[in-house]
């Protein structure tokens, strides 16, 4: 498995000022990563492991796990994602502070897996943005970590003062109701999303 | 455990399904009934569907029929009459086990609820609703118990897609009216 790439390879034609401070907040952000644990299925036994003290997710720092999606950082969908489960899932993520990421643990929550039926959600990223994929059913704690170590990564990449600074990004701002509309991290809706799929184009949804 | 099952007072030992066969024919004198034959052996009825009270209150109050296990159905599309409803009873003062099943068309199937004979009947009948769109006259509070609500299909029967049909239309409308109420919370306007 590849690695990404690390974070000062992008570090060439920004100022060290903003750098230094993308640096620190990532360093921040990537070493407090709380979960929100949403165990739906037998996915969520092997999230009770991961954060119990024999693999101990605390050692990166994501080990309060909080049952509120107010104090939660990163989403970890572990299980089998129902439709009419859905929409609860759907608010808890909306419920979450920015930045937040998500991680699809087990096959259900990354493309249904085995449950190839009417009643479960093909892939939680038609309903969500998805940062890591862990494969497995269930995947082992071992593999889950790797995820949160590869989040880790990926949040080193991330340049939220540049984004800041440039401000054409940070520019979804509802001037009506004052509130951004979009937070500078946020992550990109994948390809399988509704808003860049379009109904006709989504096998499923064949009258 | 111990190695053997205590005796209940009263209860008289049946060995087979002789026992509860008599029984049953005993408690249903009267009451036009076909005995079927299945593989796996159970004393199996059939009925008529406008006896299904009768049957069944006679199966509780008489043969001892105290406690009902499942209510399901099967679907025999395309073949009419196309479902059979099937009720199971289980027995546990004589401890056997009967099965009732009565045939219903496949245009807009229904059968009386027993919801007052075992009011926890209520639940399989909601499920036998909600899987296979058999309507159970006088339940009171027939609505589906797994699907969502406003769903419009029913799952188990023959001709419905494993995939389903537009499985995400509710969430999809959900969605929808979630946005139009406040658009803060789309995380794509690009």
């Amino acid at each position: 498995m590849g690695s990404l790439k690390p974070a000062d390879a992008h570090a060439t034609d920004e100022g060290f000022f903003v750098t230094q401070l993308d640096w620190l907040v990532n360093w921040g952000r990537k070493n407090s990563m709380w979960p929100m644990p949403l165990g739906l299925s037998c996915c969520g036994i092997e999230l009770m492991a991961m954060i119990g003290p024999k693999f101990d997710i605390a050692r990166f720092g994501a080990e309060a796990a909080r049952f509120s999606p107010r104090q939660c950082d990163v989403m970890i969908v572990a299980g089998t994602l129902t439709w009419k489960m859905a929409e609860a899932a759907r608010l808890i993520y909306d419920q979450m502070p920015d930045p937040k990421w998500v991680v699809a643990m087990g096959v259900c929550s990354s493309s249904g897996g085995m449950y190839d039926s009417y009643s479960v959600v093909q892939g939680i990223d038609m309903i969500l943005p998805v940062d890591v994929y862990v494969p497995g059913c269930p995947p082992r704690p071992d593999a889950v970590i790797d995820a949160l170590m590869k989040l880790q990564k990926k949040i080193e990449r991330e340049r939220p003062f540049q984004l800041l600074l440039q401000g054409d990004v940070v520019g979804e701002y509802d001037q009506g109701t004052k509130r951004f509309l979009r937070a500078p991290n946020h992550a990109v809706p994948t390809t399988r999303s509704h808003e860049v799929l379009p109904p006709e184009g989504n096998p499923r949804s064949k009258a | 455990m111990s190695a053997t099952a205590p005796e209940r007072a009263g209860a008289p030992a049946t060995s087979g399904s002789s026992g509860t066969a008599a029984r049953v024919a005993a408690a249903l004198a009267g009451v036009p009934h076909t005995l079927v034959h299945p593989a796996d052996g159970m004393v199996s009825l059939e009925i008529e569907t406008a006896a299904v009270n009768e049957v069944m209150s006679r199966l509780r109050d008489r043969a001892g029929f105290d406690s009902n296990t499942f209510v399901t159905a099967v679907d025999r599309f395309p073949d009419e009459p196309r479902f059979i409803v099937l009720w199971q009873f289980l027995s546990t003062t004589h401890n056997d086990r009967v099965r009732v099943q009565t045939r219903v068309p496949g245009d807009a199937p229904h059968v009386p609820t027993i919801t007052h004979l075992w009011i926890g009947t209520a639940y399989f009948e909601r499920e036998c609703y909600d899987m296979f769109g058999i309507r159970f006259d006088g339940h009171a509070g027939l609505k589906r118990l797994l699907m969502p609500d406003g769903y419009e299909h029913h799952p188990l029967r023959k001709d419905f897609p494993h995939q389903g049909i537009e499985p995400d239309r509710l969430y999809r409308e959900w969605d929808n009216r979630r946005r139009e109420r406040s658009p803060l919370r789309t995380e794509s306007q690009t």
